[in-house]
């Protein structure tokens, strides 16, 4: 398909998309929500703007006549302003404050993670390190240090379900330790490195761009 | 007598759909094990006592085939829907299929909570009870694993059932309240351009989701099949994507953050991502593409008998509604259109179904389903080409069944 089609059927189902919120009686768009926005891929693109938007308009239109489902919405939802979520992204939002060195790391590795993971992280079950250049190979090996783009989200992923039998029970500085360790590794950091909010986002993944996004 | 020569539609004994119609004539069974010929058979004494909440026949042994996780964490398993035991396209919830990652959590709904934060106007929480009183839509659609059949991406083919190799794919009437209620309440800020769902499980498994694609379909779903969700489907409350890879259709949904960027969290990252032979790979490969299996005849079957048999299968796209499916029954060199339900919906599990004779010759049995988009399945080799050889993900390629001379059905590949 081509982009001036890829980009002439998103605005016309966009167009209907508005048409419909705004029969539902929704404010999105209200508040700002800008349509011109399309982050959709190629596959996701035909799914959601080529098939299901287009065929959505009918069905829509009969909920909304049949069911009248967002008049009655009760508005339940009770504010919560204190709340701290626990989702880490590589801008550094949700990280937490803390640090901690790698040579921390390595204790709390060993006696933690290094019976699933190797002492070396690279036990071929749950490899953590290695496989640097080995993607176009015949046998590709996906380690932290091959494959993963951003190191927030080992951070993200060991504050929430490492180690595998006793999740979330880390301190911060543990976390930040065990990432800094891990990464140590994997030759991505020195053996003096402390990490903190700050400096791992900071850090550049040997893989970073090697992925190829679907949504835009 | 039906001459078959006057409706074969595809060479290897395929017959005219229409004599679906005419199934009386041709002497179908619907079943390919031969019942026995029972004798008139009367209960004589009173039954078994009515219950509170019922169990299948003792006769009927329906089982999913578990694939357990890693030996320090068996609970990081899946289970496949028995394809091959079942029929209609809606699978019962005992035997939807599983994927965890890190087991089944065991959730009081009087404590579990449903929190929208980052970039919203009013953080916001809701009780289970809170979202039970909002209003729900029903809807049939497919969930498929991304996994799904990554065992035909092996260089041998496994002689497996059709649900051991296709079943992490099941149907069922999803029930919930929409999310973009939800997210309206709390208020979207323009900025805004994804969402990350999280569970509440050991794994606290989570998604990124486009924002737009939050606000189409996309429910926060209580209930299956018209029971309260069972908790391996993320019991009391899971996000239900259509049309996408299971994983992000969030089990045990406690929080959904609203921000500016993907979390690029573990699981779409590291796991849930499509390596490609150069060595890069794609990220938010979130639709799952055409596919169909037939489960009838299918996988460690016995045909006990030459004469005529209903092939029926299954077809699904997330890229909408089936359009047609086409079997083969000589390893694809000619195809015939089979019957599809007749109340197919888009994102939703198909049936379809066609005649066939078999004369004890030896036959590949195959199916190619073509959604609405104009999208075909492809072949097996097509498939596996478009991924690093270490690839398993979003394996759409067709299934082939090989009939031996003797009846016995086994998975090979073309």
């Amino acid at each position: 398909m081509s982009m001036f089609n890829r980009l002439k059927s998103a605005t016309q189902s966009f167009s209907l998309y508005r048409q419909r919120k705004s029969n539902t009686g929704l404010s999105l768009y209200n508040e700002g929500f800008i349509p011109t926005f399309c982050p959709f891929s190629r596959r996701v693109k035909s799914l959601f703007f080529q098939t299901v938007f287009v065929t959505s308009i009918s069905i829509s239109t009969a909920v909304a006549d049949e069911n009248l489902g967002p008049a009655l919405k009760p508005n339940l939802g009770q504010p919560a302003p204190d709340y701290i979520g626990s989702v880490v992204s590589p801008d550094g939002s949700g990280l937490p404050a803390g640090k901690g060195t790698v040579v921390a790391g390595k204790a709390i590795y060993d006696a933690q993670c290094a019976a699933c993971h190797g002492p070396d992280g690279k036990l071929a079950a749950n490899p953590l390190a290695g496989g640097l250049g080995s993607l176009s190979s015949a046998k590709p090996l996906k380690t932290v240090g091959s494959y993963w783009p951003y190191a927030t989200t080992l951070y993200d992923y060991i504050a929430r379900a490492m180690p595998y039998n006793q999740p979330k029970s880390l301190s911060a500085n543990d976390v930040y330790a065990v990432t800094a360790y891990i990464l140590k590794l994997n030759g991505i950091v020195h053996k003096e490195t402390t990490l903190d909010s700050s400096s791992i986002v900071n850090i550049k993944m040997p893989n970073r761009g090697g992925f190829f996004e679907l949504q835009e | 007598m039906v001459d078959d020569d006057l409706h074969a539609v595809a060479r290897g004994g395929l017959l005219h759909r229409r004599l679906l119609l005419k199934a009386s004539a041709l002497g179908i069974g619907g079943s390919l094990l031969t019942p026995a010929r029972a004798s008139e058979y009367w209960q004589n004494e009173a039954g078994a006592a009515q219950s509170e909440y019922g169990q299948p026949s003792s006769f009927a042994h329906l089982k999913r085939e578990q694939t357990r996780g890693h030996p320090f964490g068996p609970e990081a398993g899946s289970s496949s829907s028995p394809l091959q035991n079942m029929n209609g396209t809606i699978t019962p919830n005992s035997l939807h299929f599983e994927r965890h990652h890190s087991g089944i959590p065991a959730i009081d709904p009087t404590i579990h909570t449903l929190t929208l934060y980052g970039d919203v106007k009013q953080v916001l929480q809701f009780s289970y009870e809170d979202l039970l009183a909002y209003p729900m839509e029903s809807h049939h659609y497919f969930l498929e694993c991304s996994g799904n059949s990554f065992r035909n991406t092996f260089a041998k083919p496994l002689d497996l059932t059709a649900g051991s190799l296709n079943g992490l794919v099941s149907g069922a009437e999803w029930t919930g309240v929409p999310l973009h209620y939800l997210l309206d309440e709390a208020g979207v800020k323009k900025e805004a351009r994804w969402i990350v769902a999280e569970g509440a499980d050991a794994a606290g498994l989570t998604r990124s989701i486009p924002l737009s694609l939050a606000l189409d379909k996309v429910l926060v779903a209580l209930y299956q099949n018209g029971e309260p969700l069972r908790p391996a489907q993320g019991y009391p409350m899971r996000l239900f994507v259509p049309g996408c890879e299971g994983n992000i259709s969030v089990k045990w949904l406690q929080s959904l953050k609203v921000q500016k960027t993907p979390a690029y969290s573990r699981e779409e990252t590291s796991k849930y991502t499509d390596l490609l032979k150069d060595g890069t790979a794609e990220m938010f490969s979130l639709e799952m593409e055409v596919k169909s299996v037939i489960t009838s005849p299918s996988g460690k079957m016995q045909l006990n008998r030459q004469g005529v048999y209903e092939i029926s299968g299954l077809a699904w796209s997330g890229a909408g509604a089936i359009r047609s499916v086409e079997v083969s029954a000589d390893g694809g060199t000619t195809w015939a259109e089979a019957v599809l339900q007749s109340d197919a919906k888009p994102l939703a599990l198909t049936r379809f179904r066609i005649p066939w004779r078999w004369s004890g010759q030896t036959s590949t049995l195959q199916s190619r389903a073509i959604d609405e988009k104009g999208n075909v399945q492809p072949t097996r080799k097509v498939a596996i080409d478009r991924y690093s050889p270490a690839g398993f993900y979003h394996y759409n390629g067709i299934q082939s069944w090989q009939v031996s001379t003797d009846g016995v059905v086994k998975n090979v590949y073309v």
